[in-house]
C-alpha cells in the first residue's frame, strides 16, 4: 500500500503541468501563414504561440465575422477550472497520504480517478460547446458570409481533436503538454489503486 | 606574345570598339553548363547561401542580393530620395539627407563595408559612403534600413571610403579631391602646395553604432583613391593609394598621369589616436550635418556639428610614410594575414605588392628616399614583397580566398586574374563582360574569407542581356571559386552602378532581421495606439491628422472642414503585429511622394490641397483581400469656410 499512495501522490502531482503548460493546442496554417499562428489554451485562459498570434487571428476573423477570442475574464471556465485541479491535486495527496498511514483502502484511488473522469469529460465537453459556440456565433455584416451548399452558414468550429479544413486554413487542434502530463498522471493514480489492491489482499 | 596579344584586345577595348564580342563567349559545353546551374539554382522556397549588399552607384542606394541565384531582395534607400516608401520625402526621413548644403536628396554611392570583430564579419552594420556630398552612411542589418548619416566637413568626392578597421573602431573616410582647407576663394591654379586632402577617422559606438569624427588628417593635396585597413599584424595601420602626386588641378588624364610612381600612405592610425587622446590636434571651425534615425520614434534628426579635430602630420612625426607605388595606384588591398599590401596600378600591367614586416624595417633603418611634404618616402626596393606578372591590363582591385589566393580585377584587359600570394605566380584567368570594376568575395577583404565565389561586377554591358534601349543596368558575373581555376557559373544585371560588394553568410544574419515593430514601443509623438485616439487638430493653417490603418480600413476615413491653403500632416499608424502586412498611403495631388508603412510604424505624409472638392486617398499595398475598399474621403472647402474639423469612420 505503501508504494500505491506514493504513486497516488506522484498521479496528483503530475496535475501540477496543468498550471504551467498549454492543455490543448489549436493551429492554423495557410499558404499566407508559413508560420502557422497558434492558440495554447491553458486552464486559465487563452494564449498566442506566439506574442501577436491573438491578435492576428482576430484580426483575420474579422473578415468572417466571428467573435474576438475570448480573455479569461469573458469566461467562467477560466476562473472555475484552476480551483477544480487545484483541489483535486490536494485531494489525491491527501488520499495518498491517508494511504500511507493506512487509515484507506486503494478503492479511494479509484474514485478519485473516477471523479476525475467526469470532470475531464464535463471539461472537454464544455469545450466543444464553447468551439461550436464560437465558430457559429457570427456577426450578421460579416464580409465574407459563406453558406453551405444545404444553405446554412457555413461554421468555423476548430475541430475538437485533429485536422480540418476552413477555407484556405489547415486548423489543427491536440491536446499540449499540460494535457499529456494530466493522462499520465490519471494513469499513476488508476495503476495506483491495482497496485494497492494487489498489496492488500494477502493481508485479508 | 600572349601578352602582346592581351594588350592589342585591351587597346581595342579602351578606344570603345567590341565588334566582334557575341556575347555567348563563356566557351562552356552542355554538360558543363547544366552542372553549373545546378550550383545556381536555388529551388523554390529555399535560400541563398550569402546576402551580398551592392552599391547603387548612382542611384544612390543599397541593394541587397542573394548568392548563388543573383536574385535582388531589396533596395535599401540611403542617400537618396525613395518614393516608393517615403523615404526622403516623410517628415520624419527628410532630416536624413540634410547637409550644410540644406537637404541634397541624391548622391553617388561606391563602397559599402560590414561591420567586424576582431577581423571577422560579424553582421551588425553595413557602411556606404556617398562620394557627392561627403557623407557616410550606417545600415542596419536587423532592420535593414538607414539609421543614421553623417557629412565629412573639408572633404570633396568622398571615394577612399567607407572602409572599417577589423574591430569597427573606426569607418575611414578619405578625400579623392584635394580642396582648400577651410574652404577659400582662391586661383584655382593656386592647387599645389595649397589644397590639402582631407582623412577622416569617424569613431563607431560598440553598442549603437554611432559615428563621430573623431579627426581628420591633412594630407599633401593628391588624391586619395581607395583605402583599406591593416588587419592581424598590420591591424592599427590604414592604407591609402593616392594619384595625381604631381598636384594638378586641370588635364588631369594628362597631367596627373606623369609621375612613374604615386603612393600608398601608410597611416599608423593608433599612433594619431594615442596622439589625439592626449590632447593633440587642432580644433577647427566646421558645418556638418549629423543625421540619426531613431527606432523607436521612428524619427530622424539632424544636428548641425560645429567643430572638427584636424591632426596636421608635421605635427606627429613616426604616423605617416608614402609608399612608392607605380603607375597611379586604384585600389589599396591588404591581404587576410595583414602582412601584404597590393597597390593595383591602373596603368599597368603589373600589381605591386608591399611588404608589411619590410614596411616596418624600412622605418625602423630609415630607408627613406626623401620626403613629401616632411612626409617619409619608404625606398621601393626595401618595401617590395614582389609584383605580380598578370599579362593583364588595368588591374584595379584585389579580393582574397582562404587559400592563399588573391584574385584581380583588370578593366581594361576585362579580365579576372587568380594569382597566388607568396610565389606572385598567375594560376588562372577568366574573361569578365565587360571591363571590370570591382570584384567581391564574401569576406574577401577581411581575416577571414568564405572563398566560394566572386562576383565580379562590370562597367559594360553591351549585349549581355535583351537590349533595353540605350541605358542598361550594369552586368554581374559569378565565378565558381572552389576549384583550381575559377568557372564562371551566372551571369546577372545589377541595379544602378554597383561599385563594390560586402557579403556575408547568410546565416550570420537571416534570423536577426526584424520582422516588424512593436506598436507598444512605439514613442513617435504623433503616434497612436489605438483607433479610439483618432483625431484631427487644426492650429492656423496647420491641420494634423493621426490616423491609424489595418485590414482593411482607415481610421477616420472620412474628413471634413479641411480648407484650400490649409498645410495637412497626415500622421499615420499601422498597427497590425503580423509580419509582412505593410500598408500604404497616397493621396491625391500630393507634391511629394507615398508612405509605405511597415507594420508598429509611424510615418507622416504632408499634403497642401489646391482644390475644393471631395478628395479620395488609399491604400497603396495590396494588403488583403479587401485592399480595394481600404481608403478614405477627404472634403476640401474653400478657405473662407468656417466648416468644423469632423471625422469618422463608418459615420462613428
Amino acid at each position: 500500500m505503501k508504494k500505491a499512495s506514493f504513486i497516488m501522490i506522484l498521479g496528483s502531482l503530475l496535475l501540477l503541468g496543468l498550471f504551467k503548460f498549454p492543455l490543448w493546442n489549436i493551429m492554423l496554417g495557410a499558404p499566407q501563414y508559413p508560420d502557422p499562428l497558434g492558440m495554447d489554451i491553458y486552464i486559465d485562459g487563452i494564449q498566442g504561440v506566439s506574442e501577436f498570434d491573438l491578435q492576428n487571428i482576430d484580426g483575420l476573423n474579422h473578415y468572417i465575422g466571428m467573435k474576438v477570442i475570448p480573455k479569461p475574464e469573458d469566461m467562467w471556465e477560466f476562473s472555475i477550472f484552476p480551483l477544480i485541479i487545484g483541489g483535486m491535486i490536494c485531494l489525491g495527496i491527501l488520499l495518498g497520504i491517508l494511504g500511507l498511514m493506512g487509515k484507506i483502502s486503494s478503492h479511494w484511488f479509484m474514485g478519485w480517478f473516477i471523479l476525475m473522469s467526469i470532470l475531464g469529460i464535463a471539461g472537454m465537453y464544455d469545450f466543444n460547446n464553447w468551439l461550436t459556440a464560437y465558430g457559429g456565433d457570427l456577426d450578421p455584416h460579416a464580409i465574407i458570409k459563406v453558406i453551405n451548399p444545404d444553405g446554412t452558414p457555413m461554421s468555423y468550429k476548430p475541430p475538437l481533436l485533429g485536422h480540418k479544413k476552413l477555407l484556405n486554413f489547415d486548423v489543427t487542434s491536440l491536446p499540449h503538454t499540460g494535457a499529456y502530463m494530466m493522462f499520465a498522471g490519471m494513469m499513476l493514480t488508476f495503476i495506483a489503486f491495482f497496485v494497492g489492491r494487489k498489496k492488500v489482499k494477502p493481508h485479508n | 606574345m600572349l601578352k602582346l596579344t592581351t594588350a592589342m584586345l585591351s587597346a581595342a577595348t579602351l578606344l570603345g570598339s567590341c565588334g566582334n564580342n557575341s556575347g555567348n563567349s563563356s566557351g562552356s559545353n552542355g554538360a558543363l553548363r547544366s552542372s553549373n546551374a545546378e550550383k545556381v539554382y536555388v529551388a523554390p522556397g529555399e535560400y541563398d547561401e550569402f546576402y551580398a549588399f551592392m552599391s547603387g552607384g548612382y542611384s544612390g542606394n543599397l541593394t541587397v542580393y542573394g548568392l548563388p541565384s543573383g536574385r535582388m531582395f531589396k533596395e535599401i534607400p540611403v542617400f537618396s530620395q525613395f518614393p516608393t516608401t517615403g523615404y526622403g520625402y516623410s517628415e520624419e526621413t527628410k532630416p536624413m539627407l540634410n547637409t550644410s548644403f540644406g537637404m541634397v536628396p541624391w548622391d553617388d554611392a561606391h563602397h559599402p563595408d560590414i561591420s567586424q570583430t576582431e577581423g571577422i564579419l560579424d553582421g551588425r552594420w553595413v557602411f556606404i559612403n556617398g562620394n557627392n556630398t561627403p557623407r557616410i552612411a550606417r545600415i542596419s542589418l536587423k532592420t535593414f534600413e538607414t539609421e543614421e548619416i553623417i557629412e565629412v566637413p573639408n572633404s570633396a568626392g568622398n571615394h577612399s571610403s567607407s572602409f572599417i578597421t577589423e574591430n569597427t573602431e573606426y569607418v575611414v573616410a578619405g578625400t579623392r579631391f584635394s580642396v582648400p582647407v577651410p574652404q577659400a576663394d582662391l586661383p584655382i591654379n593656386e592647387y599645389k602646395g595649397k589644397f590639402k586632402g582631407a582623412l577622416s577617422f569617424i569613431s563607431v559606438d560598440k553598442e549603437t553604432g554611432r559615428m563621430n569624427i573623431k579627426f581628420q588628417i591633412l594630407m599633401p593635396g593628391f588624391n586619395y583613391d581607395l583605402s583599406h585597413p591593416g588587419r592581424g599584424k598590420s591591424h592599427g595601420w590604414f592604407f591609402f593609394t593616392t594619384y595625381n602626386t604631381e598636384e594638378a588641378n586641370s588635364l588631369l588624364e594628362v597631367n596627373a598621369s606623369q609621375n612613374d610612381k604615386d603612393f600608398i600612405a601608410a597611416i599608423n592610425w593608433k599612433k594619431i589616436e594615442a596622439y589625439v587622446n592626449n590632447g593633440g590636434g587642432t580644433k577647427m571651425v566646421a558645418n556638418y550635418a549629423h543625421n540619426v534615425y531613431d527606432e523607436s520614434t521612428h524619427t530622424a534628426t539632424s544636428t548641425m556639428e560645429k567643430e572638427v579635430l584636424t591632426v596636421n602630420p608635421a605635427d606627429i612625426p613616426g604616423a605617416i610614410y608614402f609608399l612608392p607605388t607605380p603607375k597611379s595606384p586604384h585600389g589599396c588591398d591588404v591581404d587576410p594575414s595583414g602582412e601584404y599590401i597590393i597597390g593595383n596600378g591602373k596603368l599597368s600591367a603589373d600589381l605591386t605588392v608591399h611588404s608589411f614586416t619590410k614596411m616596418l624595417d624600412a622605418i625602423e633603418n630609415e630607408k627613406f628616399d626623401g620626403d613629401a611634404y616632411g612626409i617619409p618616402i619608404l625606398n621601393y626596393e626595401a618595401i617590395l614583397a614582389g609584383s605580380v606578372k598578370s599579362g593583364g591590363l588595368g588591374p584595379l582591385h584585389t579580393e582574397f580566398d582562404n587559400q592563399g589566393n588573391a584574385y584581380t580585377t583588370f578593366f581594361i584587359s576585362s579580365e579576372v586574374v587568380k594569382w597566388k600570394i607568396g610565389t606572385w605566380e598567375v594560376i588562372d584567368r577568366k574573361p569578365t563582360f565587360y571591363s571590370v570594376g570591382h570584384l567581391m568575395i564574401p569576406g574577401g577583404n577581411s581575416r577571414k574569407p568564405f572563398g566560394k565565389y566572386v562576383v565580379a561586377m562590370n562597367k559594360i554591358t553591351k549585349d549581355r542581356y535583351l537590349p533595353t534601349g540605350p541605358e542598361l543596368e550594369h552586368s554581374a558575373q559569378l565565378y565558381d571559386i572552389t576549384g583550381e581555376k575559377m568557372e564562371l557559373i551566372y551571369d546577372f544585371p545589377t541595379h544602378g552602378e554597383p561599385h563594390y560588394a560586402a557579403a556575408i553568410p547568410a546565416d550570420m544574419i537571416r534570423d536577426k532581421s526584424q520582422k516588424i515593430y512593436r506598436l507598444d514601443e512605439n514613442n513617435h509623438p504623433y503616434a497612436i495606439t489605438s483607433p479610439d485616439q483618432a483625431k484631427v487638430t487644426r492650429n492656423g493653417n496647420e491641420v494634423h491628422v493621426y490616423m491609424s490603418m489595418i485590414r482593411s480600413h482607415f481610421t477616420p476615413d472620412n474628413i471634413e472642414g479641411i480648407k484650400v491653403g490649409d498645410k495637412v500632416y497626415f500622421h499615420i499608424t499601422n498597427h497590425e503585429q503580423d509580419f509582412d502586412v505593410p500598408h500604404g498611403f497616397a493621396m491625391i495631388g500630393a507634391n511629394n511622394s507615398e508612405l509605405l508603412i511597415m507594420p508598429g510604424q509611424t510615418k507622416t505624409l504632408t499634403w497642401e490641397p489646391k482644390k475644393v472638392g471631395v478628395w479620395p486617398f488609399y491604400c497603396t499595398d495590396f494588403c488583403s483581400a479587401l485592399h480595394q475598399e481600404m481608403q478614405g474621403y477627404i472634403r476640401v472647402s474653400p478657405k473662407s469656410s468656417s466648416l468644423d474639423l469632423t471625422w469618422t469612420l463608418d459615420d462613428e
